[in-house]
């Protein structure tokens, strides 16, 4: 029976993560892109009281890694509870130890995967299926979902095959493509589900779960007598398996009217070429299939759905006997193989049958394989079109690949870009092009969801996104249609029928109607009026409007957003826009539902945002104007000004022009393979080329008002103003609106001047350096040193004159930098500039500060997070060298590994500078012996002690050239590690105090010499914060919807426990100069050093311009105490800890209401909230007076391996005894009483 | 026995003390202490337009937007299953109070804006309240603006607010009008049931360390109860709704003299604050005792005995304070 069709407007995450809500008991997860939202979601759900199937609301846990959440759900399947989890790429890696005990065991379980590239040459968040691969041999079932609709269907077959067969289960499907892509789905409805999930097996599952009622031994250790057998045990129900899938299948065909094969195939009954593949590259070539078989190709697809266990009966069953030339695609990469997975599993099938006694086949087809689509790479009906025209060539190309140009291994087909199904015209399709702050992708899912909803037509929607976290570029692709959609992959050029640009700033940055269609229309959001919005296009926009006949309607939505108390929200504003000139939906019935989706966001909750809404709505229409189009176009007097942007310098290097240019202009898909770097290795410094211009206001010095404190460039997150001292001479030459000042101070020659300039287009407009600036006006106290003013056109082009001009001053001599003063260490030159990290970010002034100090002898290891984000995703870095080509040198290695990746690079240094020294003396008589010993004893504790050394080293180099010995050739290559390098371990909270752990703790222990900082946002920021032990009682955040009700870990004491780690507590905002010296000692400290640095993030629900104010809250209200532990002292008989901050001087309370983390508790659990408070001020107080007291402890130099908490603990002890002592001399009463307690 | 029963708002109320808006009525235990006391009324604290705008703001900036444009980060906070905003919280106390007290429960509403924040009276009357006052928290600073289009504003948000409610409201006024009488008179003719004089306003001072502005809030004086009784005095002959009498009242004396100028009701705060909330008792016996020993037989009787209309020298209330003080002053 089918039950009435309910649909609902759901991307693939959501779809899968329902019915696993509704089948499972309990979920163990650990976030991961793109797989975080199925857990978020269960969370949410759980955390509603939703139940599951059965009544009950599953248990949500979130672990420390996915390895430990394998293990929670192994342990939870061996007690008999259903389990499940949500993963994809590394996560998944992590668990397979796991995935093959529990296949082994026969355990009932379904992982579903958003699956992802698994990180080679770089780290990818994207789709593939090289995550799943890897998990081919753990003995779970390979399912693959090639839809949103599937994701859900396919969740539910398998959670029902997998109680069945006993077979665990990775049902997976595409990262983003499938899992982020939404859709109208066809919701299960719960009767189906039940009837699907059969009691049977359930309690079959339970009974044989671990129990002291009726114990068990599982998981025992085998010898070579055994073992082999006991691992062939499982064959019956591998070999049942598939027949169990189909079963489950057809019942849910039955009960939903959606039938699903093992291996479906579409095409013609006669094709002669197919194409099989799985995931959401199947959906685009059915597409292509249906569009020339009815052109009358012989052409045909084979959807795999059940990838392991392979049914070969089933795959050759779906093959036509007609065909003869069949193309398995990959979209996976295994190097070194003759083939990729399922083109191996297709072959081996196919020549098992025709090598049978009665092949199906009466020719062995021709069989070849590729691969397409690595990290979601774009896959269209024009590359499924040269799939087949190979497949139709005389000799068809085996090993190929598709999508890519490849001019090395000349593997890569040709494809014809023009080519498209008859799809692209029965669909209306829109592009949207916004900022990520400006609401236009919650706009366009909204508007998605409204057509999905209101009518009967079919949605697609798809979401592009730069790796900006500020400033970040949304490119929204909608399609709308009266017919399924099967179109997996992007709006193509010339196929928009609808472009929106939400930022005029785009128009000089995006050719943005190449994209669109003839007839189409063109919605701006420009601050200029309708009469004159078109001399603001530039000339080539404009010739494509008339060329092309474009309608084209202009706005001014900010300002319609400001009139309606919408602030900068113009999300609501674009939409009504949209609604009423695409004419997609009837105008009032578009209005309207856009006014019942504002109130079912904001609810009776939210009342004067619906109000502001409902204005913003109706204000929009009014405002709304067409604008008219000329003829014919004369741009001499139109007066088109603007053209697109090409920043990239002509002095810039060949690789930057050739591949970080065209990355940056949105042309990466057109680069050859030829230009890679075959190990991933990129140039530094290529921030510099891309210019965002994103501030709307950025700062002007009042040149009359500063006193050169240097705190403007300290805290800038991106790196844009800067200082330099430099000769008066120089000023001779400057710009005219370049500002220079006789330099202040005891410090500096007098006949130096000093400025401090910014690079405008790099500006984010975040003002902090406004805000930090310490001097005002004594007229007029708003006018500080620092302003933020306006970004005009003129003002930027001004500024641009300035700071090539502050750039070609020199740098002020290192050795001369008294870096132990913030004006004196700001004139160090940041060699981490220009990051795309949110405006105002916490992080980022921490590790630019690091640079500046240390980055000419830098290596970098640096955990995945934020930080490995703006810190390393192309196309460009921040990271970048000083004019020597000097500069900080950079690497990721994984998440959970970054402490023990860096201490490779320490102990590999160490032993490059061991071996080294040893060639040096070898080579000792044929070398200047003044020379080696100055080398071997050098001072390097200052830059001129570096500095020396480092010429030194030249020196020897130019001699070794002259000795003839391989001794020497050894030295020359290994030489610079005689000068001293910094090794610094940065990562977030969720690298060192979750996943990262385990082997930050072992590098604290080894003693070497590495410097490890802690960029704590107390949650995980990049992945969307989910709750870390680094945050805090009480605070709000994904997986502690109810408030996190334990503390935070103290990262620093546990540190400390180890007695010769320098560990330091610090937030820049709240004591600049504490910060300072932490970096320098830490850095100076020949063993470990830990620096845990307060870093306010927008995951806190706070506005970054109050950053500062922030960090000052947090250290006043003891939630951040400020301390330096530094065991050096401790030899010198000093305490090794130092107390930087005061007692709490606010109640917690102060700090608490003015972050959303903690005070979004007080409006959902108002007395948990207090509870949680209380807790949390009493944690503050001790947690202070435990320090206070340590720090307070007299020390002696005999002390030095004590860490302080040690010495107070048997300080107390003794005192506890000797009062223990006392109170019995004068009390031999209870002295008696002790005697009778229990021992 | 002293009958001090009074209408105030078309309420009977036991006596004439009302505890006013203050954190000593936004708790409930303090709230029955004051009932236990004698209070005869509470009025709740002020729910703040600009306080429930902000905590909407904050919430769609940091909760209820979710797609932010990254690819990872796409959000940071759960959106939870339920919140309870401020009106919220405040609905439920003043639920809480009508179930717990017997007295009225006045409701208090503090805003400027003509928009859609007059509707939370429509639901603090559902919530149970008995009356309404509405604290229009307006600082007329734009030169641009008249005296004439600010007292419109006022009787524009009154009219509102009464097509929204049908319990008695009333306005807490500023003393800071051109006519303080002709005010009260439109505010009775557009359906004011009560005015409330005067409003003490937030003070912003200047931080001398930060140079910034920071809100500031200081107790009142007993000698601010001068100004409220000079003015009901004047209106109480020109007016039939209620006149509460509110700011300085800190003994006996000065609500006796209150209710002599012609107060219905007078309104208690900073000295609940400092003296807790029992002294209301206190007062309450020196008020019945001042009654007593004067011979009234009650509240009644004395209302407005004093008022200028009925003052042995009417001309008093209006001009030669000023004179006399002065000459006292010299000499």
């Amino acid at each position: 029976m089918v039950s009435k069709i309910k649909t609902v407007t759901i991307d693939g995450n959501q779809a899968a993560a329902t019915v696993a809500h509704l089948t499972n008991e309990v979920i163990a997860i650990y976030p991961i892109t793109p797989a975080s939202p199925m857990g978020e979601w269960a969370d949410e759900w759980s955390s509603r009281k939703q139940p599951n199937l059965w009544g009950t609301v599953p248990d949500i846990v979130e672990m420390q890694s996915e390895a430990g959440a394998a293990g929670a759900i192994h342990g939870a399947l061996q007690v008999g509870s259903l389990t499940t989890t949500f993963t994809a790429s590394q996560g998944l890696l992590l668990m397979i130890p796991n995935m093959f005990k529990i296949a082994g065991e026969l355990t009932p379980t379904v992982f579903h995967v958003a699956a992802r590239s698994v990180a080679a040459q770089a780290l990818s968040i994207f789709g593939d299926h090289s995550d799943v691969m890897t998990a081919r041999s753990t003995g779970f079932a390979l399912l693959a979902s090639n839809s949103p609709q599937e994701a859900m269907d396919f969740a539910l077959i398998a959670q029902a095959a997998t109680l069945e067969s006993r077979i665990p289960i990775i049902h997976f499907f595409d990262g983003f493509r499938t899992s982020h892509e939404v859709a109208k789905v066809i919701s299960i409805d719960l009767s189906i589900i039940k009837q699907m999930i059969d009691p049977q097996h359930i309690t079959a599952h339970r009974q044989r779960a671990l129990s002291p009622e009726h114990p068990v031994l599982r998981g025992s250790s085998q010898n070579p007598d055994v073992f082999f057998q006991a691992r062939e045990s499982v064959n019956p129900y591998y070999i049942a398996m598939p027949g169990i899938v189909q079963k489950v299948m057809d019942q849910f065909a039955t009960l939903s009217g959606r039938q699903y094969k093992l291996f479906d195939y579409v095409g013609a009954d006669d094709a002669e070429r197919i194409i099989i593949l799985m995931g959401s590259g199947a959906e685009t070539a059915h597409e292509t299939v249906d569009y020339l078989t009815a052109q009358g190709e012989k052409v045909g697809l084979v959807k795999v759905h059940l990838f392991r266990p392979l049914d070969s009966t089933a795959l050759l069953e779906a093959i036509p006997t007609s065909v003869t030339h069949i193309a398995v695609l990959d979209r996976t990469k295994e190097p070194g193989a003759d083939g990729e997975p399922l083109y191996k599993d297709v072959l081996t099938t196919l020549a098992q049958d025709y090598c049978s006694d009665n092949s199906r086949f009466t020719a062995m087809p021709k069989i070849i394989g590729g691969r397409f689509g690595l990290s979601s790479k774009e896959f269209t009906p024009a590359m499924v079109k040269a799939v087949f025209d190979e497949l139709d060539s005389v000799s068809p190309r085996n090993n190929f690949t598709v999508g890519i140009i490849d001019d090395v291994t000349q593997r890569s087909l040709d494809w014809d870009e023009s080519y498209r199904t008859q799809a692209n015209a029965e669909t209306f399709q829109a592009v949207f092009y916004g900022l990520g702050s400006d609401g236009t992708v919650s706009a366009n899912k909204n508007s998605i969801k409204i057509i999905g909803e209101c009518t009967d037509k079919y949605v697609q929607g798809y979401f592009v996104y730069d790796s900006k976290k500020s400033g970040a570029v949304t490119i929204s692709h909608l399609r709308f249609g009266d017919k399924h959609i099967r179109s997996a992959y992007l709006i193509g050029h010339g196929d928009a029928d609808f472009i929106g640009c939400h930022q005029p700033v785009f128009l000089e940055r995006y050719p943005m109607l190449d994209m669109a269609a003839e007839n189409a229309i063109f919605l701006l959001n420009s601050s200029a009026p309708a009469e004159k919005v078109w001399q603001t296009l530039p000339e080539k926009m404009q010739q494509q409007i008339i060329d092309k006949h474009i309608k084209f309607y202009v706005i001014d939505a900010y300002k319609v957003a400001e009139s309606t108390g919408m602030d900068k929200r113009i999300n609501t504003i674009m939409q009504t826009c949209f609604f009423s000139i695409s004419g997609i939906l009837p105008k009032e019935q578009a209005i309207e539902s856009i006014k019942q989706a504002v109130e079912k966001t904001y609810g009776k909750k939210g009342k004067r945002l619906v109000e502001f809404n409902f204005k913003a709505i109706d204000e929009t229409l009014q405002n709304l104007f067409e604008v008219t189009v000329p003829e014919k176009n004369i741009p001499d007097k139109i007066g088109a000004h603007l053209k697109l942007q090409e920043n990239i310098p002509v002095t810039a290097t060949d690789f930057v022009k050739r591949v970080t240019a065209e990355i940056i202009a949105g042309r990466g898909d057109h680069i050859p393979v030829s230009l890679f770097p075959v190990d991933g290795s990129y140039p530094t410094g290529t921030a510099a080329y891309e210019k965002r211009n994103i501030a709307l206001e950025v700062p002007v010095l009042d040149e009359t008002l500063c006193t050169q404190c240097g705190k403007c460039p300290l805290v800038c997150p991106h790196g844009v103003i800067r200082s330099k001292a430099y000769d008066q001479s120089f000023v001779t030459n400057a710009p005219d609106s370049f500002k220079s000042m006789p330099i202040k101070g005891k410090d500096f020659e007098q006949t130096l001047h000093m400025t401090y300039q910014i690079s405008p287009e790099d500006c984010t407009g975040c003002g902090l350096c406004a805000d930090i600036c310490p001097i005002h006006d004594k007229t007029n106290v708003s006018h500080k040193a620092l302003n933020m003013v306006p970004y005009t056109p003129a003002l930027r082009e001004q500024e641009k004159l300035n700071w090539k001009f502050f750039l070609g001053l020199p740098e002020y001599e290192r050795a001369s930098v008294k870096s132990k003063t913030i004006k004196g260490a700001m004139l160090l030159q940041p060699l981490f500039e220009f990051s795309g990290a949110c405006e105002g970010c916490g992080e980022t002034p921490y590790i630019k500060l690091a640079s500046q100090l240390f980055g000419d002898r830098m290596v970098v290891a640096n955990a995945t997070g934020c930080s490995s984000i703006y810190g390393g995703n192309l196309p460009t870095t921040p990271w970048t060298k000083n004019a020597e080509g000097r500069g900080p040198a950079w690497s990721n290695s994984l998440f959970e590994d970054n402490a023990e990746f860096g201490l490779g690079m320490r102990i590999a240094l160490d032993k490059q500078k061991q071996y080294a020294t040893e060639l040096l003396q070898q080579l000792q008589p044929e070398l200047d012996e003044t020379l080696v010993t100055d080398i071997l004893t050098a001072d390097e504790s200052s830059e001129e002690g570096i500095q020396q050394q480092r010429q030194r080293i030249q020196r020897l180099k130019n001699k070794l050239t002259s000795i003839n010995k391989q001794e020497a050739t050894e030295l020359d290559t290994l030489a610079e590690s005689l000068s001293r390098k910094s090794v610094w371990i940065i990562g977030g909270d969720g690298w060192a105090y979750d996943i990262g752990y385990g082997g930050l703790d072992h590098v604290l222990a080894s003693g070497r010499d590495v410097n490890i900082l802690v960029l704590d946002t107390e949650v995980y920021s990049n992945t969307g914060g989910q709750t870390s032990k680094a945050t805090p009682r009480g605070a709000v955040a994904k997986f502690s919807a109810g408030g996190k009700p334990s503390p935070k870990k103290d990262l620093a004491l546990l540190a400390m426990d180890y007695e010769n780690v320098y560990v330091a507590h610090v937030a820049y905002g709240a004591k600049d100069i504490q910060t300072l010296h932490a970096f320098n000692e830490a850095e100076a400290y020949p063993g470990p050093s830990l620096i845990i640095a307060y870093s306010p993030c927008i995951a806190h629900g706070i506005d970054l311009k109050n950053n500062h104010q922030q960090q000052q809250l947090a250290v006043d209200s003891g939630h951040w105490p400020l301390f330096r532990y530094n065991p050096q002292n401790a030899k010198q008989g000093i305490n090794p800890l130092h107390l930087d901050s005061k007692a709490p001087s606010i109640p917690y309370r102060e700090f608490v209401e003015t972050e959303i983390r903690f005070n979004m508790l007080w409006r959902t659990h108002p007395e948990t909230a207090e509870k949680l408070l209380e807790q949390s001020q009493q944690d503050v107080l001790h947690r202070y007076h435990f320090y206070e007291q340590l720090a307070g402890l007299p020390w002696e130099a005999a002390d030095a391996n004590q860490p302080p908490h040690r010495k107070l603990a048997t300080a107390l002890n003794q005192q506890a005894q000797s009062s223990i002592q006392n109170n019995n001399e004068n009390n031999p009463k209870s002295n008696e009483t002790n005697t009778e307690q229990p021992s | 026995m002293i009958d001090l029963t009074t209408q105030y708002l078309g309420l009977s109320l036991n006596n004439p003390l009302v505890a006013s808006s203050s954190p000593l009525t936004g708790n409930l235990d303090d709230a029955k202490r004051l009932e236990d006391a004698g209070a005869a009324a509470i009025v709740l604290p002020s729910l703040f337009e600009e306080s429930v705008l902000h905590e909407q703001k904050q919430l769609e900036k940091f909760v209820h937007s979710q797609a932010l444009g990254n690819y990872e980060a796409d959000s940071f906070q759960p959106v939870p299953a339920d919140y309870n905003g401020e009106l919220d919280n405040y609905l439920e106390h003043l639920q809480n109070l009508k179930s717990s007290l017997n007295i009225p429960i006045i409701a208090s509403l503090n805003g400027i804006s003509n928009s859609g924040w007059i509707d939370y009276g429509k639901e603090m009357m559902q919530a149970g309240a008995d009356a309404l006052e509405l604290n229009v928290y307006y600082i007329a600073a734009d030169p641009a603006q008249t005296g004439e289009e600010v007292e419109k504003h006022y009787i524009e948000l009154l009219n509102r607010l009464r097509e929204q409610i049908s319990i008695p409201v009333t306005m807490k006024l500023s003393s800071q009008f051109s006519s303080v009488s002709n005010m009260v008179t439109r505010l009775q003719a557009a359906g004011a049931n009560g005015v409330v004089l005067f409003n003490r306003f937030y003070q912003p001072d200047i931080d001398l360390d930060s140079l910034r502005i920071k809100p500031h809030l200081e107790l009142s004086n007993p000698m601010e109860s001068l100004l409220r009784i000079r003015w009901i005095a004047l209106i109480r002959s020109h007016v039939e709704l209620s006149l509460a009498a509110t700011g300085g009242f800190h003994n006996v004396e000065s609500i006796v003299k209150a209710l002599l100028a012609g107060a219905d009701a007078v309104y208690l705060c900073s000295v609940l604050l400092s003296k807790g909330p029992d002294y209301c008792g206190v007062l309450l016996q020196q008020l019945q005792q001042w009654l007593t020993d004067k011979e009234y037989e009650s509240v009644l009787q004395m209302q407005g005995s004093v008022s200028q209309s009925c003052a042995i020298d009417p001309a008093a209330y209006e001009h030669s304070n000023y004179v006399n003080v002065i000459k006292s002053y010299h000499s």
